[in-house]
């Protein structure tokens, strides 16, 4: 119930859950106000990490292909395993601030096109080498390297010349950009000493962990680095991944004890297992979103009344509380929420409305051939079942929106990115900057609604160059309006990270950057 | 020469023409996959540079015929090559996979082919009546169930209700065989309920069918009691159809439990087969699909020879 109270509570802080509902929900437990505020204090009362032990996760998203080569990562079990043996220069805290972690100190030109790391001194890689600034642009160098397959290659490709001094780094970009830091923080990033140039793969980083075993797709087990610089994490002797991507065994796992957290509880569950003893659920709402995407410059989505149509012929809210289980929040078609600093929040949600969807798409001159929307199982969880819910409320408006389901197999291959209208999904990124620049510029990597508009391109490389904070702000809340109205982005949910947690765990933080405590879900915590 | 030494020699040297064949069609078949190795690997994240350089990296920009007869130059100098994927060495994850696979394999085995038999056995001496169906009834429920239904209830049963197991079955180089055996124990059960009611009735059937013989009559007049009958004289007699069955039924273990692997995330080969098999790493596929079918070969080879052994009339030909 605590646990209950707790959820409700922070989500109607975010505004992810309303205050009348919340209100309600007290009333319905026979709790009042005043005794659920006791109730959480006593829930979050801070007690002292405990040192040793060993914490296992149960993490689904790992596969026997996966490498430890953290430029390669791109599922759930690598990233965390990079945050458990790596360290980058700096991190993202859960209240969005830079975490300085091999850095000790960041400054920037007046004009944010210059920036210097200074490196953190008598650092140690696992294999007893010192970390220099060297190895840091060894490392940068190697994820910029043209030859490089980097899943961060887009992130610092903005970096035009990257120097050393003693403990100093200097990197000079192509145009000014005032999130940098947060770009350092992408989990590819990963200081390797000699920038893992030699054997990207050898597991060797300067954190909290050493890795003892590596099974891919099995288990990933580690012991405590005894030089690691931070006292203040990394408190079990031994921490273990295992992997586990069927949910069922996942969640028995978790309520039998053989794992002591585990990510993505299936929200059709999350309720039942609330009640279950010695666990928690612990829903964290974050940046992740689940979309609709159409190209923009593809017939007939290349016409604005259509995709207009097509946003209006959906019901957001049915999305979150039938796909989602309640754990998330609507989406207003661009992707930026409440979790990303400098978000406006005056933009007013989009409602479903049949009679304006109507209207657009008479107004589109659509020939009335059925609409397709391609959509496969993985494309996110429920992701069939949110595009039928769609296909309804799109007809109910008088628009011929059919599904077409595809094989979950090469659907990354051949239907995303290909096809002009599909489903799919974003894990959302650190600042507003990165996210549009990841996917909605004209000349983003991964466009993969083919949105080219010259002034929202403009907006955006302003905004990034921008240190006045209220300045940026309007611009960003500008950018949002444009691909709001004109975008190719469907954008109905943004999903919580729902995780499971046992009772044995003490120091869990929610955070809303990423899963499992933003990857460092075995670093940050302990055994009660 | 020996005529059944003859026999074991030619069944060898055909398996081995199948296998060349079989590696032919498995290639084949993961070229006709639609999408593309270096995407699948950098997924939904990779940037067009990206996939490129992976393209040139993995060599995927030859002709698939060079690369097929490139990897079986390798195969037959005994180097499987590495896993386009992450750069391991397939010989030795297939190894480690390939004896946890054996180890799941025949500990189900063990249980399951004298339980089989000997149900088969009770319930060919007690045809039609109770214990029969009871048996029957029993095994074919469990083998109606699908395998991955069994498998939650037992871990239902077996891990929340009553805690006598664990749920997540993954087996360890280190770990002592008492660990082993506790570990795999839920796979293990389910693997005994889907493949018990098979040789069950197929044990059950060939006993039957012999106890028509007019030999049978003769040893029954004899005064046997019908267990000796059955035991002494149905049994040799119904072997070479009980062990096509059994040897099938074993082959299965082998190569059809990716279902059962999953569930209770077992690291064994048809876990690792699939995953390759979604990142189009062809030479993994290519490795263990052979070995597959070399399991598959070598246990019908087994079963062919067998039959021939235990059948007199085979045995001496004239």
């Amino acid at each position: 119930m605590q646990d209950e109270m707790k959820h409700l509570l922070m989500r109607t802080a975010r505004g992810t859950f309303s205050r009348r509902g919340f209100i309600a929900r007290c009333g319905a437990l026979g709790i009042s106000a005043a005794l659920a505020n006791t109730l959480i204090a006593q829930a979050v009362r801070a007690e002292g990490p405990k040192k040793g032990g060993l914490i296992r996760a149960g993490i689904a998203g790992g596969e026997s292909t996966n490498s430890l080569d953290p430029a390669l990562a791109a599922s759930e079990v690598p990233f965390v395993t990079s945050e458990t043996w790596g360290e980058m220069l700096v991190n993202v805290t859960p209240d969005g601030k830079v975490d300085m972690r091999l850095a000790e100190e960041v400054s920037s030109s007046a004009d944010a096109s210059e920036w210097t790391f200074r490196i953190r001194k008598g650092v140690e890689f696992h294999d007893g080498k010192t970390v220099t600034a060297e190895d840091v642009v060894a490392t940068l160098k190697r994820h910029t390297d043209e030859k490089s397959q980097s899943g961060a290659l887009g992130i610092v490709q903005g970096i035009s010349e990257m120097s050393y001094e003693g403990d100093m780094v200097k990197l000079k970009l192509a145009g000014p950009n005032a999130d940098l830091p947060f770009l350092m923080a992408d989990y590819h990033l990963v200081i390797q000493p000699g920038g893992g140039v030699d054997n990207p793969a050898a597991g060797i980083g300067a954190g909290p962990y050493k890795l003892e075993v590596f099974e891919p797709g099995v288990r990933i087990g580690f012991t405590k680095n005894p030089n690691y610089f931070d006292d203040s994490i990394g408190h079990a002797d031994q921490v273990e991944i295992l992997v586990i991507n069927d949910n069922t065994a996942r969640t028995a796992a978790l309520q039998s004890g053989q794992v002591h957290m585990m990510n993505r509880v299936d929200p059709k569950i999350a309720e039942l297992l609330k009640g279950a003893p010695g666990v928690q659920v612990k829903s964290v709402a974050g940046r992740g979103h689940y979309v609709f995407i159409m190209h923009c410059d593809k017939a007939p989505f290349d016409n604005n009344d259509l995709r207009m149509a097509l946003k209006l012929g959906i019901k957001r809210q049915e999305m979150v509380d039938k796909i989602l289980g309640g754990l998330g929040s609507i989406g207003n078609d661009f992707p930026i929420n409440a979790a990303y600093p400098l978000f406006d929040d005056t933009i007013p949600p989009r409602e479903y409305d049949a009679a304006q969807a109507a209207e657009f798409y008479k107004k589109s001159g659509h020939d009335g051939s059925p609409i397709l929307l391609r959509v496969a199982p993985g494309a996110f969880p429920g992701a069939v079942d949110a595009a039928n819910l769609f296909a309804a409320s799109a007809q109910a408006a008088g628009i011929p929106l059919q599904v077409k389901l595809e094989p979950d197999d090469g659907y990354w291959s051949n239907v995303w990115n290909v096809e002009p209208f599909c489903a799919s999904y974003w894990g959302g990124r650190p600042v507003q900057d990165q996210m549009y620049s990841t996917a909605y510029l004209s000349t983003a990597d991964w466009n993969d609604t083919k949105f080219k508009n010259a002034t929202f391109d403009d907006l955006v490389l302003a905004a990034r160059g921008e240190l006045d904070e209220v300045k940026r702000k309007e611009e960003y809340s500008k950018v949002a309006n444009i691909l709001r109205d004109e975008g190719g982005l469907i954008c109905p949910m943004f999903n919580d990270f729902v995780h499971g947690v046992r009772d044995e765990i003490g120091g869990w933080i929610d955070d809303p950057n990423q899963e499992l405590m933003n990857g460092r879900g075995l670093v940050k915590t302990w055994l009660v | 020469m020996h005529p059944i030494l003859k026999l074991v020699i030619q069944r060898v040297a055909l398996g081995c023409l199948l296998l060349l064949a079989v590696s032919a069609v498995i290639f084949l078949g993961v070229e006709a996959l639609p999408g593309d190795t270096a995407q699948a690997i950098l997924g939904q994240s990779a940037t067009p540079q990206a996939l490129e350089n992976l393209r040139q990296q993995m060599g995927l920009n030859e002709p698939a015929l060079v690369r097929y007869f490139k990897w079986l130059g390798g195969v037959l100098t005994g180097d499987l090559g590495k896993s386009l994927t992450n750069g391991t060495d397939i010989a030795t994850a297939i190894g480690q996979r390939l004896g946890n696979t054996l180890f799941l394999a025949v500990s189900a085995a063990v249980i399951s082919v004298p339980l089989a038999l000997i149900l088969g056995l009770v319930a060919a001496r007690y045809a039609g009546r109770w214990p029969d169906k009871l048996i029957s009834g029993i095994t074919l429920t469990t083998i109606s169930l699908p395998e991955f239904v069994a498998a939650y209830f037992v871990i239902y049963l077996l891990t929340q209700v009553f805690p006598v197991f664990l749920p997540v079955s993954m087996v360890f180089p280190g770990m002592s065989l008492g660990a082993k055996l506790h570990a795999v124990a839920l796979p293990v059960i389910v693997l005994v309920m889907v493949v018990l009611a098979h040789m069950m009735r197929m044990t059950r059937a060939a006993i039957l069918n012999v106890m028509q013989s007019a030999y049978i009559e003769t040893a029954e007049l004899k005064g046997l009691t019908p267990m000796q009958v059955i035991w002494k004289h149905a049994f040799p007699n119904a072997i070479a159809p009980i062990v096509s069955v059994v040897v099938l039924n074993l082959a299965y273990l082998v190569v059809g439990v990716v279902v059962v692997e999953v569930v209770f995330s077992y690291n064994a080969l048809g876990q690792y087969l699939v995953d390759h098999v979604t990142k189009r790493d062809l030479p993994v596929v290519q490795a263990v699909g052979l070995v597959f079918a070399a399991v598959y070969i070598g246990l019908n080879i087994i079963a062919d020879v067998v039959s021939i052994v235990a059948n007199p009339r085979l045995r001496h030909p004239k």
